[in-house]
C-alpha cells in the first residue's frame, strides 16, 4: 500500500518539497516573478516534449522536434527578414513544414518500415544540414549580406516579435509572457485529447496493443502518421516562440532542445505512477527540470551542473517508472 | 521391449501454480524409430519437450538415458548427455548473421576446452565433416539470412547432430516448410533413422505423420491417451484419442436456420486450395474444426477484412461483401473475436472498461470525446450479463483469470448486435466452467445473426454448435448436423481423407 502511495505521489511529493526547499534556501524563490521565470524558462521544450509525447503514445520516438524548432525558427527568420513577409505569412510557413516533416517522419515510419528512432535521427540530420542552405551557414539577421552580395533589409515585424516579448497583466502588470499561455493552451489542449477523445484512447491502444488495435477496426496507419503530425506541428510552434525570443536566426541556439524535451516527456513516465506517456506528467516533468535549474541558478550553482542534475533527475525517474511500479514488469 | 528403449520417461509430472500440465507421463523412444507426438494446443506436448530438453525441471517422475538416470539442469547438460532438441522456430536454432560454416559449429565456441581463438580453416574444417556426414549440399560460406527456411532448417538439424545424440526431439519442424522443402527434411529423418538415431516427432500435419511415425503417441491434458503400434497404423483413432471427443459432454437441440445471412461462393484460401462455399443462417451457430494450420484463422481472418482471398464471392444479407479492412467489417456487421487473446485481444494498458468499448468507440462518444459514464454502464451490463468475475470494471486486466479475460474479449464484441459474429478458439487458455458459460450465451444470444466459432478441438465443437463444418488443407471438407453424428466420417474428414476422396 505504501509502495503504491509512494508509486503515485512519490514525483508530485519531490516537486513539492523541492519547491519548499527553495523557497525557503533561496531568496526571492517565492515570488510571483521567480515563478513566470520558471516557466517561461521552460515554455519551449515544454511545448516540444508535449508534441513528442504524441509519438511516445503509439509506442514511436521522434528525435527530429528539436531541429523541426530550429528549422521553423530559421525559416521564420528567412520569411521576414529575406523575403520580407509580414508575421502571419511566417508562422504560417512554419506550421507547414512542422506537418510536412512529420508528414514525411510518419510516412517514413509507417510505409517504408523504417524503425522510428532511424527515420527520425535521419529526418534531424537533414533538417541540421538543410536550414543552413539558404543562408549558407550564416545566422539570419536584418541587414546581413546574402550570397548573392545584396543585404537583406527585412525585419522581424513587431507582431511577431510580441510572441516572444509582449507579457499579459495577471493580478501584477506585465508578468505572464506570451509563450507560457501557448504552453498552458496547447498542454490542455493535447491533455484533453488524449485523455478525453475517442481518438486519443485509440492512440493509446495503438501504442500498447497495436494488433489488438487493428482487429477493433481501427485506422492504425492514420494514427501513427498523424502522431507524427501533432509532433511536427508542436515542434514547429516552439520554433516560433524561439525565432520571437531571440528576434533573429540564430544557427548556434537550440542545441539542447531534443534532449530537454525528451527528459521531460520521460519523466512525465512517473508522474502519477502512470508508467505510460502523458500529457499531464509531460507537463510536470518540464516544469520540474524548470524548477530544479532555477532554484539551484538561484543558490549559486554553477550553470555547468545543469546537464548533471537534469541527467540524474532523469534517471531516478525511469527508476521510478520501471522498476517500482508493476506496469513495467509485465 | 522396455529392454530396447534408449530413453524412457515414467509418470513424468509437471505443473504451473495450481494448473497440472502433465500427469503421469510414460513414454519410450528406441534406437532407429520415429515416435509422433500428436496432440491438441495445451495438451502439453511443448511443457513435455521443455523438461527432456532441461529447459523446464519436472515436479515428479522418472527420465532413464541409456540406462543411467537422466536429470539435464540446463539445456546445455542434456545436449552433452546425448538428447539434442530442435525448436519450432527454425530461426531459433541459428545465427542469421553469420555463415552456415560457423552455424554448424557453433557449440564448440562454447564451454569447456573451447579455443580461444577463432580460426576460420578450423572451423571450415570441422563444419565440412559434419556437413558431410549429414549429407549436407549447402555452400558452407553461405550467409544464413540468404538460405531458404528449410536450408536454415536443415543446418540447425545438422548442427543439433554434429553432437552424436541418442534422442533427436522435433518439434513442429514442417509448420513453416514447403511440401517440397519438407520432403528433404524427411529424407533426412530417413537418414537419421537409419544410423540408430531414437526420434521424436511433433506434429498436427497428417502428411508428416504418414510418412513419417513408426509409431504415433496421442498426449491429451497432460496425458498419454493412446499408443498405436500396429501397422498399419490407426491414424483415425490417434487423432480420435488426441482430440477425445464423446467425454461427458452435454447435448444439444440442433436448430436450423430459415434466413441465409451470410454465403460465401468458391472461396479461395490459399495457392493450391480447393475453392469452398459456404453458407450460414440466422440464429444457428456454427463450428468449423480442423487441425493447427489447416487454414481456419485464414477464413476467419478473411471473413473479417484482414486479409484478401485468392478468389471467390461474398454476400452479407443479401448484398455483396468485401471488406478492406477490419474496419470496413466492424461498420458492416461483422465481429471477430480473435484467438490468442494476449496477442490479438487485451490491450495491457487499459482496464476491463475500456477494452470492452474499444471497437465501439465511435457509437460511445459525443463529438469525438469519450463518454466513459456510457462505457462503464455498459461495461457492467456486459460483466452481469457474462458471469465475469471481477471488482469492477475499472479492473486491471492482469488481475483477472484467463477465462474471465477470454470473457472480456467475447463481452467486448457482444455488446453490440452483429450480423455475423465469429470467434477463432474462444475456449483457448479457458477452464471448463467459463467455456461451458461462454458456450451458453453464445447459444442463448444466437438469434437474429449468424454465429461461426472456430475450434480445433472436438469437442468444443460438439457442445457449442448446431452444425459442425470440417476443415482440411485450406478448404471445407465436410459438413455434419450435430445430432447422431457419423465420428467415423468425421473424423476421417480431420484426419484428411475427406480432401483426397474428394479431389
Amino acid at each position: 500500500m505504501i509502495r503504491d502511495v509512494a508509486i503515485r505521489y512519490g514525483f508530485l511529493a519531490l516537486l513539492f518539497g523541492l519547491v519548499g526547499f527553495f523557497a525557503a534556501a533561496a531568496q526571492g524563490f517565492a515570488s510571483p516573478q521567480s515563478a513566470v521565470f520558471i516557466f517561461q524558462s521552460v515554455a519551449i521544450t515544454g511545448v516540444l516534449a508535449l508534441g513528442v509525447t504524441a509519438t511516445l503514445v503509439v509506442g514511436g520516438f521522434d528525435l527530429s522536434i528539436g531541429s523541426v524548432a530550429t528549422s521553423a525558427m530559421m525559416a521564420a527568420a528567412y520569411v521576414m527578414v529575406v523575403l520580407e513577409q509580414n508575421a502571419l505569412v511566417a508562422i504560417l510557413v512554419c506550421l507547414l513544414i512542422g506537418a510536412a516533416v512529420g508528414l514525411i517522419n510518419g510516412f517514413l515510419i509507417v510505409y517504408t518500415r523504417v524503425p522510428d528512432l532511424l527515420a527520425t535521427l535521419g529526418m534531424m540530420f537533414l533538417l541540421v544540414g538543410l536550414q543552413r542552405i539558404p543562408t549558407e551557414g550564416r545566422s539570419i539577421a536584418t541587414g546581413m549580406t546574402m550570397p548573392d552580395g545584396s543585404v537583406a533589409n527585412g525585419k522581424f515585424s513587431d507582431a511577431f516579435l510580441a510572441l516572444g516579448r509582449h507579457r499579459f497583466d495577471f493580478f501584477i502588470p506585465n508578468l505572464v509572457p506570451v509563450s507560457v499561455v501557448v504552453l498552458i493552451v496547447l498542454a490542455l489542449l493535447i491533455w484533453f485529447f488524449l485523455e478525453y477523445t475517442r481518438f486519443g484512447r485509440m492512440m493509446y491502444a495503438v501504442g500498447s496493443n497495436e494488433r489488438a488495435a487493428e482487429l477493433a477496426g481501427a485506422p492504425v496507419k492514420a494514427y501513427k502518421i498523424w502522431a507524427y503530425v501533432i509532433s511536427g506541428i508542436f515542434a514547429s510552434i516552439g520554433g516560433i516562440l524561439l525565432a520571437a525570443r531571440l528576434g533573429r536566426g540564430d544557427i548556434a541556439s537550440g542545441n539542447n532542445l531534443l534532449l530537454d524535451s525528451v527528459a521531460a516527456a520521460l519523466i512525465g513516465f512517473a508522474v502519477l505512477g502512470a508508467a505510460k506517456p502523458n500529457a499531464f506528467g509531460t507537463a510536470i516533468g518540464a516544469l520540474f527540470v524548470g524548477v530544479l535549474l532555477q532554484g539551484l541558478t538561484m543558490m549559486n550553482a554553477p550553470y555547468y551542473t545543469q546537464d548533471f542534475v537534469k541527467g540524474a533527475v532523469l534517471v531516478v525517474a525511469l527508476v521510478f517508472t520501471f522498476a517500482l511500479s508493476n506496469r513495467g514488469k509485465r | 521391449m522396455a529392454e530396447d528403449a534408449v530413453f524412457r520417461v515414467a509418470g513424468l509430472r509437471k505443473s504451473f501454480g495450481p494448473i497440472q500440465v502433465l500427469g503421469g507421463v510414460d513414454l519410450e523412444l528406441r534406437s532407429g524409430e520415429v515416435i509422433v507426438l500428436m496432440g491438441a494446443n495445451g495438451a502439453g506436448k511443448s511443457t513435455l519437450v521443455k523438461i527432456v530438453s532441461g529447459v523446464y525441471q519436472r515436479d515428479g517422475g522418472q527420465m532413464v538415458l541409456a540406462g543411467v538416470d537422466y536429470r539435464p539442469a540446463s539445456p546445455a547438460e542434456a545436449m552433452r548427455a546425448g538428447v539434442v532438441t530442435v525448436h519450432q522456430n527454425i530461426n531459433d536454432g541459428v545465427v542469421a548473421t553469420l555463415d552456415v560454416a560457423t552455424n554448424l559449429t557453433l557449440d564448440r565456441l562454447n564451454g569447456a576446452g573451447a579455443p580461444l581463438l577463432y580460426n576460420p580453416r578450423r572451423i571450415r574444417r570441422e563444419a565440412q565433416a559434419v556437413a558431410e556426414r549429414m549429407g549436407l549440399d549447402i555452400d558452407l560460406g553461405a550467409a544464413i539470412a540468404d538460405l531458404s527456411l528449410a536450408d536454415r532448417q536443415m543446418v540447425a538439424i545438422a548442427r543439433a547432430m554434429a553432437h552424436e545424440p541418442k534422442v533427436l526431439i522435433l518439434d513442429e519442424p514442417t509448420s513453416s516448410l514447403s511440401s517440397s522443402e519438407a520432403n528433404r527434411l524427411f529424407a533426412l529423418i530417413d537418414r537419421l533413422r537409419e544410423r540408430g538415431v531414437a526420434i521424436l516427432y511433433i506434429s498436427h500435419r497428417m502428411s508428416d505423420i504418414r510418412r513419417l511415425a513408426d509409431r504415433i503417441v496421442s498426449l491429451r491434458d497432460g496425458q498419454i491417451a493412446g499408443v498405436f503400434v500396429e501397422k498399419p497404423l490407426d491414424y483415425e483413432a490417434a487423432v480420435n484419442a488426441m482430440l477425445g471427443q464423446a467425454m461427458g459432454r452435454r447435448t444439444i437441440e440442433p436448430r436450423t436456420a430459415d434466413r441465409t445471412v451470410f454465403a460465401a461462393e468458391n472461396l479461395k484460401l490459399a495457392d493450391g486450395a480447393r475453392p469452398f462455399s459456404l453458407s450460414l443462417g440466422d440464429g444457428e451457430v456454427v463450428a468449423i474444426t480442423g487441425l493447427v494450420g489447416v487454414g481456419k484463422t485464414a477464413l476467419a481472418e478473411t471473413l473479417f477484412g484482414a486479409r484478401r482471398p485468392l478468389g471467390g464471392t461474398m454476400t452479407l444479407n443479401g448484398v455483396a461483401y468485401a471488406p478492406a479492412s477490419p474496419g470496413e467489417a466492424i461498420a458492416a456487421g461483422v465481429y471477430l473475436v480473435a484467438k490468442d487473446r494476449s496477442e490479438n485481444g487485451i490491450v495491457r494498458d487499459f482496464n476491463v472498461y475500456e477494452n470492452m468499448s474499444l471497437p465501439f468507440l465511435r457509437r460511445l462518444s459525443a463529438f469525438g470525446i469519450s463518454r466513459r459514464r456510457a462505457e462503464r454502464a455498459l461495461a457492467r451490463r456486459q460483466i452481469a450479463d457474462l458471469g465475469i468475475v471481477c471488482r469492477s470494471e475499472r479492473d486491471d486486466m492482469a488481475t483477472l483469470s484467463g477465462g474471465n479475460q477470454q470473457k472480456v474479449m467475447v463481452a467486448r464484441w457482444m455488446a453490440q448486435g452483429a450480423a455475423l459474429f465469429m470467434l477463432d478458439e474462444p475456449f483457448q487458455g479457458v477452464d471448463i466452467a467459463a467455456r461451458h458459460d461462454i458456450a451458453a450465451r453464445l447459444r442463448a444470444s444466437a438469434a437474429g445473426r449468424a454465429t461461426l466459432v472456430f475450434v480445433t478441438e472436438l469437442d468444443e465443437a460438439l457442445e457449442t454448435a448446431d452444425r459442425i463444418l470440417v476443415m482440411s488443407e485450406h478448404a471445407i471438407v465436410g459438413e455434419h448436423v450435430n445430432a447422431g453424428i457419423d465420428m467415423d466420417r468425421l473424423l476421417a474428414e480431420v484426419a484428411g481423407q475427406g480432401a483426397r476422396n474428394a479431389a
